[in-house]
């Protein structure tokens, strides 16, 4: 299968920083990756690279075109969400659908007025007047009813509460996602979407430190909870992490064989959050 | 094409205020304040007995028995009183497009929905184009039409005020031409658009470019120019004119939209060869050839040719701009 982005040696340099420094990735179809970083680490930059929204040296091939020369074409195929309320104010519900069905080649009315009836959105409403979870409804509304194959989420969820924040992911996943599309997503909040990603990259200072499906990450990192005596003994195995609790040490091993690890004691797979701590040690230092 | 037009709409959706509203608001202002001036005058002219001239129009008193070319010279009078109506209407909406022009490329970076505008299939070539239109097209239209029908409320006004004196003044009217009027303003409306073109692809680009405060740009910059130039030609460094330079450079960056501005060409200017007195021959005088004859200046053209390549910066950076 031919993948729907390939960036190789990606890198974007700002007057004073890298941004990205010689990312290079490759992200298939039908695949939810989440694409996690600390503040700063590149990961909105990369996002826009792959958009076509900024210049960049290096390789980026984004369904077989250049973000940098054929944007206008691009993006009848891919489609984003940039956090919240991106949605002009003064835009009426009825006009933004109505201006999306007659400028987007491969949107399908039908299917948002659907979408739109299942929300509380009137059509005279203007995004002023909408509560920042109601914003994400419209804007949601549109981009999936637009047939587009890739998909990309920067911090889609960011600001609103838990209730739209577990619709948004499940609406995305129940009347969205098919093997046919792909969906990017940057987001702070991890645990929520753990569960529904198909693949992880860490990012750190501009470059891809984990480039990963979920299966395999659950067979090469493994959490062990360990009693005090035999805490030595696991920390001779170079743990990634250490942290405490309730008089027990718990160890975040990498590419440790499981046998070894069950003499230690209960052995679990790692929460992407875990992980992303452990890996992210020292970023802020 | 389709998107071009929904390009179009859109700007008009967002600028409904400013486009529609402003010149409606003005005009109704405008028939309201010169209701109340006319009612003013009439109780005046009564206390005031005798001296009570009556209303001229055109240099016309109006009486009972007028000859037909008395009758010309009113029509004629209404007629200037209709486009100085529209220029009053069209002043506003200059400055309505000026602001538009200046926020076009500048707003939706700064709010950040230039995001949502840029994840749909358009060309920001179409979409800087889009709002140019807005700018030299769609709001002088609107304009026009808006202004003729405040001439044509303050032309019923007249006519009512004129009844109470029992002067029929709906005969009169009718040697007035309306449809003239606007036919003739629109007509315009691509002479403008030349004109102005350098005006609109000065603020648009600095509406593109600028990071914040786009008015400071677009205004400092050319006036701090100017004050360089007078400057150096007070010094009597050579080859540099000020007298040349504001006029050309500075007011046809910022100025361009006042309409008619291009009767200011040419020195002296072009209307200095009319006769004010006579309204059938001054309005002759400026018919349509008369203010498309600007087309043989090549200032016009330089203007034109200045404001593509502004326009093509500011497509450039809508673009490439990368800051939100």
């Amino acid at each position: 299968m031919t993948a729907v982005v390939t960036a190789t040696g990606l890198t974007k340099r700002y007057k004073s920083s890298l941004a990205l420094d010689g990312a290079s990735f490759q992200i298939g179809p039908g695949r939810i990756v989440g694409l996690i970083g600390p503040n700063g680490a590149g990961k909105t930059t990369a996002l826009k690279a792959i958009l076509g929204l900024t210049t960049f040296d290096g390789h980026l091939d984004v369904l077989g075109l250049d973000p940098r020369k054929e944007r206008d074409k691009l993006m009848e195929q891919v489609c984003f969400i940039a956090d919240v309320a991106v949605l002009p104010r003064w835009l009426k519900v009825r006009d933004a659908v109505d201006f999306v069905a007659n400028t987007h080649p491969r949107f399908d009315r039908a299917k948002c007025d659907a979408f739109l009836a299942r929300t509380k959105l009137q059509p005279e409403q203007k995004v002023k007047q909408l509560s920042k979870g109601m914003i994400v409804q419209l804007h949601l509304a549109l981009v999936m009813s637009i047939d587009a194959k890739l998909l990309i989420l920067d911090e889609p969820t960011l600001g609103l509460d838990i209730l739209y924040r577990k619709q948004f992911y499940q609406t995305l996943l129940e009347d969205y996602f098919d093997e046919e599309k792909t969906i990017l997503v940057t987001t702070h909040q991890v645990e929520e979407i753990e569960h529904i990603l198909t693949d992880l990259m860490f990012i750190r200072d501009g470059k891809i430190v984990l480039d990963t499906d979920m299966d395999s990450l659950g067979e090469r990192f493994s959490e062990v909870l360990v009693g005090a005596e035999l805490a030595s003994a696991a920390r001779e195995l170079k743990p990634l992490d250490e942290r405490q609790v309730f008089g027990k040490s718990i160890f975040l091993f990498d590419n440790v064989s499981r046998p070894q690890l069950e003499q230690l004691g209960e052995v679990r797979r790692p929460s992407i959050g875990d992980l992303f701590v452990a890996t992210m040690k020292g970023t802020y230092a | 094409m389709k998107t071009f037009y929904w390009l179009v709409k859109r700007e008009f959706w967002e600028t409904k205020g400013g486009f529609f509203w402003a010149p409606i608001v003005t005009g109704i202002v405008f028939l309201v304040l010169n209701g109340m001036a006319l009612i003013v005058g009439e109780v005046f002219g009564r206390r005031g007995g005798d001296h009570w001239q009556g209303f001229r129009i055109g240099g016309q008193g109006l009486h009972a028995d007028l000859a037909p070319d008395q009758v010309a010279q009113i029509g004629a009078g209404i007629d200037i009183m209709f486009y100085a109506v529209a220029s009053i209407i069209l002043c506003v909406t200059a400055i309505v497009v000026f602001f538009y022009a200046l926020g076009s490329l500048y707003d939706d970076r700064r709010d950040r929905s230039i995001l949502f505008w840029k994840s749909l299939p358009i060309s920001d070539t179409s979409t800087v184009l889009s709002k140019l239109a807005s700018a030299l097209f769609v709001a002088p239209a609107i304009a026009v039409v808006v202004g003729v029908l405040v001439a044509l409320g303050m032309a019923v006004i007249i006519a009512i005020a004129a009844a109470l004196h029992g002067v029929g003044l709906w005969a009169l009217l009718m040697a007035s031409h309306p449809i003239r009027v606007v036919l003739n303003l629109i007509l315009l409306i691509p002479l403008y658009a030349l004109w102005a073109l350098p005006t609109v692809g000065w603020l648009m680009l600095c509406s593109a470019w600028a990071r914040s405060k786009p008015f400071l740009w677009a205004v400092v910059l050319p006036i701090a120019a100017g004050v360089l130039v007078s400057w150096f030609d007070m010094l009597g460094v050579p080859g540099l004119s000020s007298g040349w330079f504001w006029p050309n450079v500075v007011l046809r960056l910022f100025g361009g939209l006042m309409p008619g501005s291009w009767l200011m060409l040419g020195e002296p200017s072009s209307l200095a060869g009319l006769d004010h007195h006579d309204p059938a021959a001054l309005l002759d005088g400026m018919n349509l050839a008369f203010h498309y004859s600007t087309l043989a200046n090549p200032t016009l053209w330089i203007g034109v040719i200045a404001g593509v390549a502004m326009v093509a910066g500011a497509i450039w950076f809508r673009r490439w701009r990368d800051d939100s």
